[in-house]
């Protein structure tokens, strides 16, 4: 019975981040167009957009690859699992120990590795430049998430996230400068790796200004419905990773009673709101910058995160 | 076992004679390389036996080399593990050159060497005497020598076999004043001699440093790597494959088998030297893979990177072991050894992939590649998997011993020391960029190679290569997803090593739940490549699958995008340093002293306008260049004793002679 039960948590958890991530796109979208007085696309305009692409026919390049066509599906499946092993409500889960958050991290750049290869695959210019731009911006925010991970792993003395996220809960926490420069660091490196303004503009269709879509730019339909879910769920797995480590009240211990599960969902949703309002605000506020200041940026992150980690070697009161 | 290992070596060195005799038939190739497939099976098999079924050490003296001290050979379960390595590596280039074998220009330039090569490599491994290990070391060098010149009517590669040659020369030079110290004045140099004989200090730092040296220069540590991108391309593609995946996995049993075997309790800042020189080494190695245009000189640069990764795992094994933290020790070694396993399968499957492309294209110039996967579907999709691998990406082999490297990292604030508090995050942070730098290579790699459109018409005509070749490649890309989603097995099958080398093990990792593996305990960190693999799979089949059946399975094609003007030449298409560019241009500067500059054309002119890029390696400018311009100098200016009369010859006779004997005289 446990079993089934601990099965139907680890399906509901699949279902629920799968369904939360358009939401949470487009609340952000919301936001920002009411932070710009624009009426702003409705809160449900995102399932739209994908229920009418995934059933639109697709428009392969004529020189695409088998690989162009199954990297969507790929890419959708890693960010997918990657998104499922984040407790959001609930710790603890049937399979939480199949990947820590080290490994959680490889998946996503599994995903980024392909995607990469697919802009390459056409054969054009606009695939190439996004393709490049983003492995550069990967080989400084990747470095950059695993010291942060390094940092909050060597407090919480484990790299298990069920485990962190019981830590963070604890009393043992307490205010630490490592865990400040870590969170900042940790949202440097969110904005980079979600391709959100000022490293990159999800909006934008200018071909020269844009990374993430440049490089998906030659997917069409059902393909590009897949890549625009992954997006999302990318986003909301960040928004997941930062609410489970820096804010883990009302997460779900390993029980199974249905108030506290109830508790954890509604603080969950809570933490997205707030998370994506503040996401909105940052974005609406800040401009974007040129392509070549993104490293200082990201150069800027690498450096906190090592300082956070050196400060823990050095002292564990830090 | 010994014993029918040492045959199997036996076997080998009598392929040679075979090869010579026979070159001039046209199937010399077909029985070589068969016969050299069958006998490193039987060594690999012999070498998995001793592995999992770990008897005792087994050793045999054979009276050969020097009088007094003949020929001592021992497997333990270090030596047995790297035979495994060896020989795994040893049948798939074998296999892959039943195929490949056949575009040989020359074969009676490569044929009798290759067996030659793969003997002295397990004898290497086998040796249990100073002797016998410097005389293997030596002739290895040797045959791979004469592999890597065997194309000699290419300039180029013959600066390589040069530069090699000399370079092996110094490192056996440094090995054999390393040895000389270890036995003393007595000169016991059985390695049992060796290990109870009880070195002071200071002569242990130097035997260490030495052997870095001499190891790190054939395994290529930065800044002793210059010689590896120049040789590894150079020579025939099976043959790269042996160097990078293999050879290079020797130079690093090496530095085990003496900083962790022979010399006894390690002092802790020796890990200090290994560690900065190992992650200097994997970020330099990668950015200068980065840089490349040459497919193989890329997988070469990147072998650097690996290995420099590999060090950076035992110098955390040393640091541990010098403060008895055995556990930590284990798992830091136990990832240093898998990494060596890994990058043997991915790095032998790349340079095998690089291979074909090349018998295929007759080039293996990037900017010159493109849309192969058309055209080589089959190939593609290994090197796709070997990409994958090496890049330590999930599910596959390659993130299991980095994990495993940042695990380690992970449980070294309880190191006392000052110096490795600080030292060990640098590393960590340097480890993490090359990991991530990997990536972006190989992305390259991949890309550039095999998708977009052909940029030559020889890369358009090219043919898919041969079965013998894609069963090799194939065979080594599953071993890549095998050791990916059940490492545990593998975990387990170094324990007997680990716990020889550092007296600790890691827990028995097959026996745990749904096969994770769990260095220490399972609320810390787990990891199980199987069920990502799986969970990736099925999620991904099934999104397909309900997709095709409820949405819409549609296909039409169309031209690419090309902002209205069709049918763009395939030079819009991005190339291999325009890739680079954004990356060279966050840490070539730095790296590299990367200079660009733009020329344009005068506002209506036609000519064309040039975007010109000049990389230095600072390395070559700085500390190889001044020592060759050095050597220059001085025999520029001992020319002249060439040219004297025999008086002059005679009394400088006399001299030496009278300044000798005053030293013999004066010595105490």
């Amino acid at each position: 019975m446990a079993v089934i039960a601990d099965f139907a948590l680890q399906g509901a958890q699949m279902l629920l981040v799968l369904l939360m991530a358009p939401l949470l796109t487009g609340f952000v979208r919301k936001v920002k167009a009411r932070l710009l007085s624009r009426q702003g696309p409705p809160l449900l305009q995102p399932y739209r957009d994908l229920f009418k692409l995934m059933r639109k026919d697709v428009v392969l390049a004529s020189n695409a690859s088998w690989l162009f066509r199954i990297i969507p599906y790929l890419v959708f499946a890693a960010t997918w699992v990657a998104a499922s092993l984040i407790p959001t409500f609930r710790s603890g889960l049937l399979f939480s120990w199949t990947a820590d958050l080290i490994a959680i991290i490889a998946v996503l750049g599994s995903a980024r590795f392909f995607l990469a290869l697919a802009g390459l695959d056409a054969g054009t210019s606009f695939g190439g430049i996004g393709s490049s731009r983003e492995v550069m911006i990967a080989s400084l925010a990747e470095p950059a998430m695993l010291m942060i991970v390094f940092a909050i792993a060597l407090i919480a003395g484990s790299t298990q996230l069920s485990t962190m996220a019981a830590f963070m809960n604890s009393a043992d926490v307490g205010l630490r400068v490592s865990l400040g420069l870590a969170l900042i660091a940790l949202i440097i490196v969110a904005v980079a790796e979600n391709a959100r303004i000022p490293v990159d503009n999800p909006a934008t269709h200018l071909e020269l200004t844009m990374v993430h879509e440049a490089m998906v730019l030659e997917y069409s339909g059902r393909h590009l419905a897949l890549i625009e879910l992954a997006a999302s769920l990318k986003l909301l797995l960040y928004v997941s990773l930062i609410a489970c480590l820096f804010a883990p009240w009302g997460i779900s211990s390993p029980v199974i009673a249905p108030l506290p599960l109830l508790i954890g969902i509604a603080a969950y949703i809570g933490k997205l709101a707030v998370l994506g309002f503040l996401l909105a605000v940052f974005e609406t506020s800040i401009a974007k910058m040129r392509v070549f200041r993104v490293p200082e940026f990201l150069g800027a992150a690498l450096m906190l995160a090592l300082l956070a980690t050196l400060l823990r070697f050095v002292s564990g009161s830090f | 076992m010994i014993s029918i290992a040492l045959f199997g070596v036996l076997a080998l060195v009598a392929i040679a004679p075979i090869a010579v005799a026979t070159s001039a038939s046209p199937n010399a190739t077909g029985i070589v390389y068969g016969a050299c497939l069958i006998v490193t099976l039987i060594l690999f098999l012999i070498a998995l036996e001793i592995l999992f079924a770990h008897p005792a050490a087994s050793t045999v003296v054979l009276p050969l080399g020097l009088p007094w001290l003949g020929a001592h050979f021992r497997i333990d379960p270090l030596a047995a593990f790297f035979l495994v390595v060896v020989n795994l590596g040893g049948a798939a280039a074998s296999l892959f050159a039943l195929g490949y074998g056949r575009h040989e220009d020359s074969p009676q330039r490569v044929l009798p060497f290759f067996p030659v090569y793969l003997a002295t490599m397990n004898l290497v491994v086998l040796a249990d005497d100073a002797f016998t290990f410097l005389v293997s070391w030596e002739f290895m060098s040797l045959s791979s020598w004469a592999l890597v010149i065997a194309h000699h009517r290419v300039q180029e590669n013959m600066r390589a076999g040069y530069v090699y040659l000399l370079m092996a020369g110094f490192g056996t030079l440094t090995l054999l004043l390393a040895f000389g110290l270890m036995a003393g004045g007595d000169g016991g140099y059985a390695f049992d001699a060796i290990r109870t004989s009880h070195l002071t200090i200071g002569t242990s730092a130097l035997v260490l440093i030495l052997v870095l040296i001499g190891a790190g220069s054939k395994a290529g540590l930065v800044p002793l790597h210059a010689w590896l991108p120049l040789a590894h391309p150079a020579a025939p593609s099976h043959v790269s494959a042996l160097m990078s995946g293999v050879m290079t996995k020797v130079a690093v049993y090496g530095f085990i088998r003496i900083a962790f075997d022979l010399i006894g309790q390690p002092q802790w800042w020796w890990s200090l030297v290994v560690l900065a020189v190992g992650g200097v080494t994997a970020v330099m190695g990668v950015l200068y893979a980065l840089m490349q245009r040459d497919l193989k000189r890329v997988l070469a640069y990147s072998t650097i990177e690996n290995i420099g990764l590999i060090f950076a795992s035992l110098g955390l094994a040393l640091a541990f072991k010098a403060y008895g933290m055995n556990v930590a020790a284990a798992l830091a070694l136990t990832a240093a050894l898998l990494h060596v396993f890994n990058h043997s399968l991915f790095k032998s499957l790349l340079f095998f992939g690089a291979g074909s492309v090349q018998s295929a294209t007759g080039t293996r110039d990037m900017e010159q590649l493109g849309g192969l996967i058309h055209r080589m579907p089959q190939t593609a999709f290994v090197f796709l998997i070997g990409c994958t691998a090496i890049s330590a990406l999930p599910p596959l082999n390659g993130f299991v011993s980095e994990w495993l490297t940042f695990q380690a990292i992970l449980l070294s604030p309880q190191l006392p020391s000052w110096g490795l508090k600080l030292m060990v995050p640098a590393v960590g942070a340097l480890l993490a960029l090359s990991a991530a730098l990997a990536g972006a290579c190989f992305v390259r790699a991949f890309g550039i190679t095999f998708l977009g459109r052909p940029r030559s018409p020889e890369a358009e005509a090219a043919q898919e290569t041969d079965t013998n070749s894609l069963a090799a490649m194939y065979a080594l890309a599953g071993a890549c997803l095998i050791a990916g989603i059940l490492p545990g097995i593998f975990i387990d099958a170094l324990a007997p090593v680990v716990q020889s080398l550092t007296d600790g093990r890691l827990p028995v990792q097959t026996g745990g739940q749904w096969l994770s593996i769990v260095p220490i305990a399972e609320s810390r960190s787990s990891y199980n490549g199987l069920l990502v693999f799986a969970f990736m799979f099925i999620t991904g089949m099934v999104t397909a699958f309900a997709i095709h059946r409820l949405a819409s399975d549609k296909i039409r094609r169309g031209p690419a995008w090309g902002c209205g003007y069709p049918d763009a030449s395939t030079l819009t298409q991005y190339s291999a340093s325009s890739f680079a560019q954004p990356i060279r241009r966050v840490f070539g500067s730095v790296v590299f002293g990367a200079r660009e500059t733009g020329e344009m054309p005068k506002p209506g002119s036609i000519a064309p306008a040039r975007l010109t890029v000049r990389l230095r390696d600072l390395i070559w400018d700085y500390a190889y260049a001044p020592i060759a311009n050095a050597v220059g100098v001085i025999a520029e200016r001992l020319n002249y004793l060439q040219f004297l009369t025999i008086r002059s010859y005679l009394s400088l006779v006399f001299g030496a002679l009278v300044i000798l004997l005053t030293v013999l005289a004066t010595w105490p």
